[in-house]
């Protein structure tokens, strides 16, 4: 048995000791206050979101265009396809781009100066405002054309796009071991052979999660696409007009007075949340597949 | 595709050349390595541009109205489409005040989500509640104002701002502080709905640096006696103090540049004349998403451009010092392991 601490002494510690227990137990308190607090509001706009959304789904959404205003019916077809078309153009276009500015970062500029202020500079692009983009993709591309357009929409979803793959593609290949490199080069190949055959293919589903990620960050992107795609009524494939879109439609029709517009801007926020959250899920289970 | 073209395309001149001393293999791989090295530094170096082009096109894009207002826009209140005279004070002023709330709910409530997190959650909750969390930061702004201006608002409204104006009626500065249109619109909506939309975001960027921490420090801590929140107060807070301003910079950053969220719930007023946090008032963001595809070329588009050119300065100080106490603390992960 150890011997019972002095009776004198604890007496003296006690009141010290029972404040710092209160300090805690409020402080700990407190910090599932703030769990809760965050996780109701979240939990409250999910649940809205997705009730609200799934009372106005019907088959409608998918085959009408967007009704004219005060007027009831219609769909968000013309809106939908937009957003498809334009969000997938714009991967396409970025990611190329983006993986091979990845590659440099992390096999060929891991020091240097290019790659220290690339990795700077993409860091800043990644959190730029977006609405920010959208102006300098008005200046360059609709101020000169003088028309709004779907190109101009691409372009600058694409380049939201950049960032976010450059990000990943050069973490997932920095998490590649050296070993693998040095075994390539032992074997003569050359240095772009190893990266194509060795380290891209190693770190391939983590790439694919960057470009997943990047899916899900523009698919709900309004500000860039209010000044180059604009908007429209109607059903359109042309690329060189203004073409509707998801999230410009939402902002249109919940500003809007008209109940019908606004049950619609909900289905259409339904679809884009649970687009997001489906494509967010799907990268998360391949990178964990793989790591 | 152009590296692969390019290897055949060698190869065949290869042959015709004829240098017995050199393989074509190891040829063709070192001018593919020539190739790709240069494609990839391409990339690399368009990413460059793309921030001087953001740049130089918003300046070009503000230039008349630099030339005319200067930097008086930064503190005249005045936009008026109609007599050509524009000054960002009150959109300057919306941006940053509804920033300045939404930080004030969101630091708090985040790092105790982030406590909560790494300290207090039993093993099991830990993972989904951390996937929840990285999955609310994914969800597009669009939600969360949409969800503030057809929800939120009416409800703020009805149990805060019309009791708050009963009650403060008749105070003189209290009073003010609540006028406006019982609407439920305004800065502080703005603000609380920005502050939701970026607790996930510091959340999880808190936890991230939080389990930065050593745990061998900890552990000392706790031997020595130390209760859960004097580990996390005085040793892992100290100890990520940079990565956590850091991570706030970043939300703060966020905030700043929001534009959905904030447009739907703020009003789009464009006039400064009380302190009111219920009145409509105006962002950067805001202005922008409203008026500059109807605005007319000219010193009205070019002074749209000057707010933007003003909102990307700032957020680039804001993110390029959060960027700077992140890597501070990452050399010195380095350096202690």
């Amino acid at each position: 048995m150890i011997a019972a601490p002095q009776p004198v002494n604890a007496d003296y510690r006690l009141p010290l000791h029972r404040r710092r227990k209160l300090i805690n137990l409020i402080a700990l308190a407190l910090s599932l206050a703030a769990m809760t607090f965050g996780l109701v509001w979240l939990v409250w706009i999910l649940w809205d979101t997705l009730w609200l959304g799934m009372k106005g789904l019907s088959a409608a959404i998918f085959l009408q265009d967007t009704p004219p205003p005060n007027s009831d019916g219609g769909g968000l077809r013309n809106a939908i396809v937009g957003t498809l078309v334009m969000v997938l153009s714009a991967t396409a276009v970025g990611t190329p781009i983006g993986i091979l500015a990845g590659i440099y970062l992390a096999e060929y500029g891991q020091r240097g100066w290019l790659g220290s202020l690339t990795r700077f500079i993409n860091d800043i692009l990644l959190s730029a405002p977006s609405i920010v983009i959208g102006l300098f993709v008005y200046t360059i591309i609709v101020a000169q054309t003088r028309t709004f357009s779907a190109y101009a929409g691409v372009v600058a979803l694409a380049l939201i796009v950049i960032p976010v793959v450059i990000r990943t593609t050069e973490n997932m290949l920095a998490l590649i071991p050296n070993a693998l490199r040095e075994a390539t080069f032992a074997l003569g190949a050359p240095k772009w052979i190893m990266i194509r055959r060795v380290t891209l293919k190693a770190a391939r589903a983590g790439v694919v999660t960057g470009v997943l990620l990047a899916l899900a960050r523009i698919a709900g992107e309004t500000a860039p696409l209010l000044f180059t795609a604009l908007s429209n009524q109607f059903f359109t494939l042309n690329m060189g007009e203004p073409m509707a879109n998801l999230p410009v439609t939402i902002f249109k029709f919940a500003m809007s007075p008209f109940s019908n517009w606004q049950q619609m801007a909900w289905v259409g926020v339904f679809l884009i949340t649970v687009g997001v959250l489906v494509l967010n899920i799907a990268a998360r289970v391949l990178f964990r597949q793989k790591h | 595709m152009d590296a692969t073209l390019s290897e055949t395309s060698f190869r065949k001149e290869a042959q015709t050349v004829q240098m017995p001393e050199e393989p074509p293999a190891r040829r063709s791989g070192r001018l593919g390595d020539v190739i790709f090295l240069n494609l990839t530094r391409g990339a690399a170096i368009l990413t460059l541009l793309l921030l001087a082009g953001i740049l130089l096109s918003l300046v070009i894009g503000a230039w008349p109205s630099i030339r005319e207002f200067g930097l008086r826009f930064l503190w005249t209140a005045e936009w008026d489409p109609v007599q050509e005279k524009f000054g960002g004070l009150v959109m300057i002023y919306g941006t940053l005040m509804t920033s300045l709330i939404a930080l004030i709910i969101a630091v708090p409530v985040s790092f105790g989500i982030a406590l909560f997190l790494t300290e207090l959650s039993p093993k099991w909750l830990k993972r989904p509640l951390g996937t929840a969390i990285e999955l609310l930061a994914a969800i597009p702004s669009i939600v969360y104002g949409m969800w503030g201006l057809l929800v939120f608002a009416p409800i703020l409204s009805k149990y805060v701002q019309q009791p708050l104006q009963a009650v403060f009626a008749n105070v003189p500065v209290l009073g003010s502080l609540f006028s406006g249109a019982p609407v439920g619109i305004g800065i502080l909506s703005a603000g609380i709905i920005l502050a939701i939309m970026i607790i996930p975001f510091i959340a999880a960027v808190m936890r991230d640096v939080f389990e930065v921490t050593p745990p061998m420090l900890k552990e000392s801590a706790y031997g020595v006696g130390a209760t859960t929140w004097e580990v996390v107060w005085r040793v892992v807070l100290p100890y990520t103090k940079a990565g956590v301003v850091g991570g706030i910079m970043l939300g703060l950053g966020r905030a700043l540049g929001e534009t959905m969220a904030v447009t739907f719930v703020i009003g789009n007023f464009n006039q400064l004349n009380s302190l009111s946090l219920f009145e409509a008032a105006n962002s950067i963001t805001s202005a922008l998403a409203n008026e500059f595809a109807e605005a007319t070329p000219g010193l009205h588009e070019a002074s749209l451009i000057y707010l933007g050119l003003i909102l990307f300065f700032i957020t680039l100080v804001v993110l390029a010092f959060s960027k700077y106490l992140l890597l501070q603390l990452k050399k010195r992960e380095g350096s202690r392991t």
